[in-house]
């Protein structure tokens, strides 16, 4: 495979009218790394993806793979297939018909060696003859796989390639997409909603909101260091209290939390001024009677009352009641070493120092945060 | 009239076996009109007409006729009028080739490019209808007229010799057959494009299809339900028309639906009028189960 394939975006703004879709988006896609571009709808994601396709126009910047610019390049003379949220398989040819279009159209020569060797890759030995209506969505979405990378494209971009289907079978597809890419060895750009979808297949996940990227990252990175409130919501849960800084010591910020003195390390805080929002996962977070807690060394919470309990299986989700009036959500697994908690019960939370994160305080607590809508 | 087509681009999805059956039970019923209507005005004239078509040829109006099974009388239709058979095929299937490079043109702009005034578009191509198809064909003698601005322009521009005329030619009678029979083209190909997804275009492009490549591999063959459709709804009746022929021809541009008038109306031949209706019959039934199989469009019908 050729060098130096790597995806640039430069500055590049789409407008539709007076709506800014998307912001002087800048961002390089090493060749070769699977990379999400994840955030809810309407955030720019799939228009960052048709301008790489060539599918719509950017109003300013440009598109580059390795050295070329492609900005100005029509579609179908881009280095570059997709894999469509819908599939668009063509109903009218057969599978393997459609896997081979593209290369057909390049007048590629010994095509049906590499249909058959595609069909094979994304296991529809067998499925050649017959129509895309015959096929089951899962099928159908291997089918616009294989049809995308027989072509052996610079990028190979991915609109909710997983969105029709059942959870269970995107769960399959998910290793599935993964062990393709790492087979081919392609450059994965995958636009998705599911920030469990992203974590799981993603080397470096963009979280995109109101047509820019929020923060950019490995996924651990970016759950475990969120740099903004929206980051923080859209990636998992967090409990997000409000704080005043105290002062800053070498390596850790200590902060006033509601008249009790926590400790978050320097590096995980995303703040400049005094108050702020700390932000605890609610995984991280160790829950136990009140005045029993031996953990030393941990910051602390105390004057909690447990108002809920729900018995999940692998863990026990608590809603803790704080003196201030925030319930916070806490996560223990049931590893069996004391029984769970009851409601009412008074407890004290504790959490160690490298878990906890500061965010700017002038942000939408809860932004990012699901939505009923968004859950469906 | 688009949320219907709308519908038609639906996925079906699984149906469940035990409503179908259900609905089978009872949905007969609702095909019970219909199948009266077509006994009493379809199968009936049509056995009616059979019947006719076997009378003894030296009957007459006057004296009335008798069933005598004279199948002569096909054989006499086909020698008499074969000529005109052969020129009522070949004006109907130049006018249907001209309907198809005009109308398919036309139905793609109203589909994909027409935008906003998509419905206006189609409002102009169904207008025609709203007034008679009589009236119509008579003013296209106007307009096609000798002294008239069509064979001026043409005479201008030195593509009719000068003593050249338009009307009572076969020109006027296939122009006259592309206008009247336009919309019956037009329509159904416009349906099959507007149901063609725009998102199998754009996939096209993306597969390194230039815009015509993926006209040709994609929309075309999505939007041959719609050609079929056309062709024959176009070549069936202009096969059979004899208005055209009569207000913008002569004798000499006769088609076969003249001769089957003037038998039935004027000579009062019913014998011969009978087979010659049968025997095109027959011959467009043949053409168009041909047809249908050479396009591969049985399933798309």
């Amino acid at each position: 495979m050729a060098e130096g394939k790597d995806l640039h975006l430069e500055g590049v703004t789409k407008r539709f009218g007076s709506f800014v879709a998307v912001d002087d988006l800048t961002l390089t896609v090493p060749e070769g790394s699977f990379f999400a571009l994840l955030g809810p709808s309407g955030c720019g994601k799939t228009t960052t993806l048709r301008m790489v396709a060539g599918l719509e126009d950017p109003s300013l910047g440009r598109v580059l793979i390795g050295d070329e610019d492609i900005t100005q390049l029509r579609p179908y003379k881009r280095p570059v297939n997709t894999v469509f949220q819908s599939y668009a398989l063509f109903p009218h040819l057969t599978i393997a018909e459609n896997i081979e279009f593209g290369l057909r159209r390049r007048g590629v020569k010994d095509y049906q060696q590499k249909t058959s060797d595609m069909i094979e890759l994304v296991q529809l030995t067998g499925y050649g003859d017959r129509k895309p209506v015959q096929l089951s969505g899962g099928q159908q979405q291997r089918v616009a796989l294989g049809r995308a990378l027989i072509n052996v494209p610079g990028v190979l971009l991915l609109d909710e390639p997983l969105g029709a289907l059942d959870l269970k079978l995107r769960r399959q597809m998910q290793i599935e997409l993964k062990r393709i890419q790492t087979e081919v060895g392609i450059t994965f750009v995958h636009v998705t909603h599911d920030q469990e979808e992203a974590m799981t297949m993603a080397d470096t996940i963009a979280v995109m909101n109101h047509g820019v990227i929020e923060q950019m990252g490995a996924p651990g990175e970016l759950y475990e260091n969120p740099a903004t409130t929206f980051v923080a919501n859209f990636l998992g849960q967090s409990n997000l209290i409000r704080s005043d800084v105290v002062n800053s010591t070498g390596d850790d910020v200590m902060i006033d939390c509601n008249g009790q003195k926590v400790a978050v390390e320097s590096s995980r805080s995303h703040v400049d001024g005094q108050s702020a929002w700390l932000g605890i996962r609610p995984e991280k977070i160790f829950v136990s009677e009140a005045g029993a807690s031996e953990r030393n060394g941990h910051n602390r919470l105390t004057g909690g009352r447990v108002t809920d309990v729900s018995f999940v299986g692998v863990s026990t989700q608590y809603l803790v009641a704080m003196p201030w009036g925030q319930e916070l959500m806490v996560f223990e697994q049931n590893t069996g070493q004391r029984p769970p908690l009851r409601n009412g019960t008074e407890v004290d939370l504790a959490w160690s120092g490298a878990h906890a994160f500061l965010l700017d305080a002038h942000q939408d607590a809860t932004a990012g945060m699901m939505t009923p809508e968004d859950a469906e | 009239m688009t949320s219907g087509l709308d519908t038609a681009t639906e996925p079906s999805g699984p149906v469940v076996d035990g409503e179908t059956s259900k609905r089978r039970g009872w949905g007969w019923l609702l095909l019970v009109p219909g199948m009266l209507w077509l006994a009493v005005f379809f199968l009936f004239p049509t056995v009616q007409l059979f019947f006719t078509s076997l009378y003894d040829p030296s009957g007459s109006y006057e004296q009335g006729y008798t069933m005598t099974w004279h199948f002569a009388n096909y054989v006499d239709a086909v020698r008499d009028t074969w000529d005109l058979f052969a020129r009522s095929f070949v004006y109907a299937g130049i006018a249907t080739a001209v309907c198809l490079a005009l109308g398919y043109p036309l139905a793609y702009a109203i589909a994909f490019k027409a935008g906003r005034w998509k419905h206006f578009m189609l409002v102009l191509v169904i207008a025609p209808f709203f007034t008679s198809f009589l009236l119509r064909t008579l003013s296209w003698r106007t307009i096609l007229a000798d002294q008239g601005p069509v064979v001026d322009f043409l005479q201008t521009i030195l593509i009719l010799p000068e003593d050249g005329r338009l009307l009572a030619t076969p020109v006027a009678v296939i122009a006259g057959l592309v206008y009247n029979f336009m919309p019956f083209m037009t329509l159904p190909i416009y349906a099959s494009l507007d149901k063609v997804d725009h998102r199998l275009i754009e996939a096209a492009g993306d597969l390194y299809a230039s815009p015509f490549t993926g006209f040709r591999k994609v929309t075309l063959p999505l939007s041959m339900p719609g050609v079929v459709s056309g062709t024959l709804l176009t070549f069936i009746p202009a096969s059979g028309d004899y208005i055209n022929a009569e207000l913008l021809g002569t004798p000499n541009q006769y088609m076969i639906g003249n001769r089957i008038q003037s038998a039935f109306l004027t000579e009062h031949n019913y014998p011969l009028a009978a087979s010659l209706s049968l025997i095109l019959m027959a011959i467009v039934v043949v053409m168009v189960v041909f047809y249908v199989r050479r396009t591969g469009t049985e399933d798309l019908l």
